[in-house]
């Protein structure tokens, strides 16, 4: 990292908060962080504008750290929390922090319902394919197979592709990533964040002292080289032959609709129509 | 039933509530859910989440209708879970904000009651009774909350519940619960029989200049200065709004005075403390109660809800009678009326309470029964989804008399 972008993450980190971070060495939500602030700083969109709410797990501590508003909220909630924010402080620029189990198992009723409704908040998923605060149980995107505390014969149930759920559900931005193209999630963070309307961005990430430790992955930086070779960009995918793609983890944007109206425009324009039909 | 009928008209003689005498423009037939709504708009409601159920759903109809035309934001949410959710979230944005449920609901919004309570985030939630457990009877009145008003969600916070006894009452307590949620930044319930969400009654709207609203106190000092739980000496503290330059953390894990989650000891003890200290050193600000005919009585009948219009007017027929009989009703169950109860207990020889459940609150006052001197308590329970008429009241107290 140069010496020019830690001190953009010094700016938006809280003084007042005590480090060090609660997430273990080796951990991938901390380039997660530093790329979504090097996003919010490219955009220069002001702190105060900025709401973020997570829910619970890893990923859902990062909210402490930032100067942002911030929002830690209950396990699974932290789409419905936002939906209130936004819904009332529509100017805002809400954005959830979420894991994969926050997501889509105890939250996945709000995920699809954000998706199907559109609101303009935007929800990165930093899918560690594991339940690490728990100490390493399964997850709903635990691959069929892995280990986990509470699978220790293997996974046998199957696990949920968290964009295409996104895209079925009705989001109208969908894209991934994963922790080593850290340029890529600051860059996918903007065009999320800048889109009106659900916007997801799914990283996956390394949890080498759990998933890695159980399932034989390796160190820090082989999960990181794994993650390299193993994805390939959506742009190239149409370029390749179909044994070339099978099994990859497809990064970019995967859908982006401009049309769908946003929820709280089309609840504003409701209330204009309203106050029109008084006058 | 002649006697019934006889009653009747003698409660109507005496009523009160319809001995006032107001213009009659004032005067509208109104429901009892419909009176929370409309409390609410005029108490400054500009939020809502809920979800529908029986038999509450009258209050997100109405809104449904009136928030967008008075620029406050209406959301149906995906279940009960999300509506508390989203509501808390509003409420720390600014809104007063407002759900409304019944039963099933109201036991999958514990855990976001909690956090509002944890976090002391202002907001209401109306629990229009049904009869449990489960499903239950959705259309059929019951007094099943008592308890998981109180102690609904893990952990230890104090509540504040209030319960009316009729459609004008309604009205007045909605604007209440936002004035306690505001000032004290505590999530209120608001408990109402579901016969009494569902009844129409002939109510006199109050005249809203006479009634204080009060709004949540915001704070004066730069935002570098702000803790989000300052506390003076009541144990109130100022609130700020997200997106209005406090840039404040709110977290559901035990924290310190900015918000920032803490495990020393020393910092959760102090949280602990100012969570229950800012209900209980403010009692006589939240509790209320009603007596009815209770200077010289032997026999009390200790009733909240609708139950308690039903014990006044077999109170009426026996004081005909000559017997000594009254009426304790508190308007605030939780906190629960101590010293109130206490002082029934020395006066009377025998206190009577009736329930829509299968005894819940007569624990609470036989808690309060520690002197031997202190009276009898006598039960009606019911729990089949019928009410407790006038005359099982009647019969009972000339059973101890």
């Amino acid at each position: 990292m140069s010496n020019v972008s830690q001190k953009i993450v010094h700016q938006y980190l809280r003084h007042n908060k005590k480090f060090p971070n609660v997430w273990c060495a080796g951990c991938s939500i901390g380039i997660i962080l530093g790329a979504i602030i090097r996003g919010i700083a490219d955009l220069q969109i002001p702190k105060d504008e900025i709401m973020m709410v997570s829910g619970i797990g890893c990923s859902s501590r990062m909210p402490v750290y930032v100067d942002f508003n911030s929002l830690h909220t209950l396990h699974g909630r932290p789409i419905a929390f936002a939906s209130g924010i936004k819904m009332f402080k529509p100017h805002m620029k809400v954005v959830v922090i979420t894991g994969d189990g926050d997501a889509t198992a105890i939250g996945g009723n709000h995920f699809i319902h954000g998706c199907r409704r559109n609101i303009d908040i935007t929800v990165v998923v930093i899918n560690n394919h594991i339940y690490g605060m728990t100490g390493g149980q399964y997850s709903p995107t635990t691959p069929s197979g892995d280990l986990a505390t509470t699978c220790p014969y293997g996974n046998i149930d199957s696990p949920f592709d968290i964009c295409q759920l996104a895209i079925g559900a009705g989001s109208t931005f969908v894209s991934r990533t994963t922790a080593f193209h850290s340029l890529e999630i600051q860059n996918l963070f903007k065009e999320a964040i800048m889109h009106s309307g659900f916007s997801v961005l799914e990283v996956f990430s390394a949890c080498p002292v759990i998933y890695g430790r159980l399932n034989k992955k390796g160190s820090p930086s082989r999960m990181m080289e794994h993650m390299r070779d193993n994805s390939i960009s959506v742009k190239a995918v149409d370029k390749l032959p179909p044994e070339k793609v099978e099994n990859k983890i497809i990064r970019g944007i995967l859908k982006q609709d401009k049309n769908k109206p946003e929820y709280t425009a089309c609840y504003a324009q409701l209330v204009e129509s309203l106050r029109d039909k008084e006058a | 039933m002649d006697k019934e009928k006889e009653k009747a008209r003698e409660k109507k003689k005496v009523n009160p509530k319809t001995e006032k005498k107001e213009p009659v423009k004032n005067w509208v037939l109104m429901q009892g859910n419909e009176a929370v709504a409309r409390a609410a708009i005029e108490v400054g409601l500009n939020f809502f989440a809920g979800y529908p159920i029986t038999p509450s759903t009258e209050i997100a109809e109405i809104l449904a209708e009136e928030l967008p035309r008075t620029g406050g934001a209406y959301m149906q949410m995906e279940d009960e879970i999300a509506s508390i959710c989203a509501v808390i979230g509003a409420s720390l944005a600014g809104a007063k904000a407002l759900t409304a449920t019944s039963g099933p609901g109201f036991s999958l919004m514990q855990e976001g009651i909690g956090y509002a309570k944890m976090t002391e985030t202002p907001c209401v939630v109306v629990n229009v009774q049904r009869a449990g457990p489960s499903t239950g009877l959705p259309t059929k009145p019951s007094q099943g909350d008592m308890m998981q008003s109180r102690w609904g969600s893990h952990g230890d916070a104090p509540a504040i519940v209030l319960y009316p006894d009729s459609v004008r009452e309604a009205y007045e307590l909605t604007i209440r619960a936002f004035n306690l949620s505001e000032k004290y930044r505590t999530c209120v319930v608001l408990l109402l029989d579901e016969v009494l969400g569902h009844m129409r009654e002939a109510v006199c709207l109050p005249d809203m200049t006479k009634f204080r609203v009060v709004n949540r106190l915001k704070p004066t000092v730069p935002p570098e200065w702000y803790k989000h739980y300052d506390e003076d000496q009541k144990y109130l503290s100022p609130l700020a709004s997200y997106g209005e330059g406090y840039r404040f953390h709110v977290t559901g894990l035990a924290h310190d005075v900015y918000g920032f989650p803490t495990n020393r000891p020393v910092e959760v003890a102090t949280m602990m403390k100012r969570l229950k200290k800012k209900i209980t050193q403010n009692i006589r600000d939240i509790v209320q109660i009603e007596t009815f005919m209770m200077e010289d009585a032997k026999v009390a009948v200790f009733a909240v809800g609708i139950l308690a219009r039903a014990a006044k007017s077999a109170i009426l027929a026996l004081r005909k009678e000559g017997f000594k009989v009254g009426l304790l009703r508190p308007l605030t169950i939780w906190p629960f009326p101590d010293d109130a109860v206490r002082k029934m207990l020395k006066n009377v020889d025998t206190v009577i309470v009736p329930e829509l459940n299968q005894g819940q609150l007569v624990h609470e006052v036989e808690r309060l029964t520690k002197d031997k001197e202190d009276s009898d308590i006598k039960k009606i329970q019911k729990a089949n989804g019928e009410l407790i008429t006038p005359g099982e009241i009647y019969k009972k107290i000339k059973e101890v008399l």
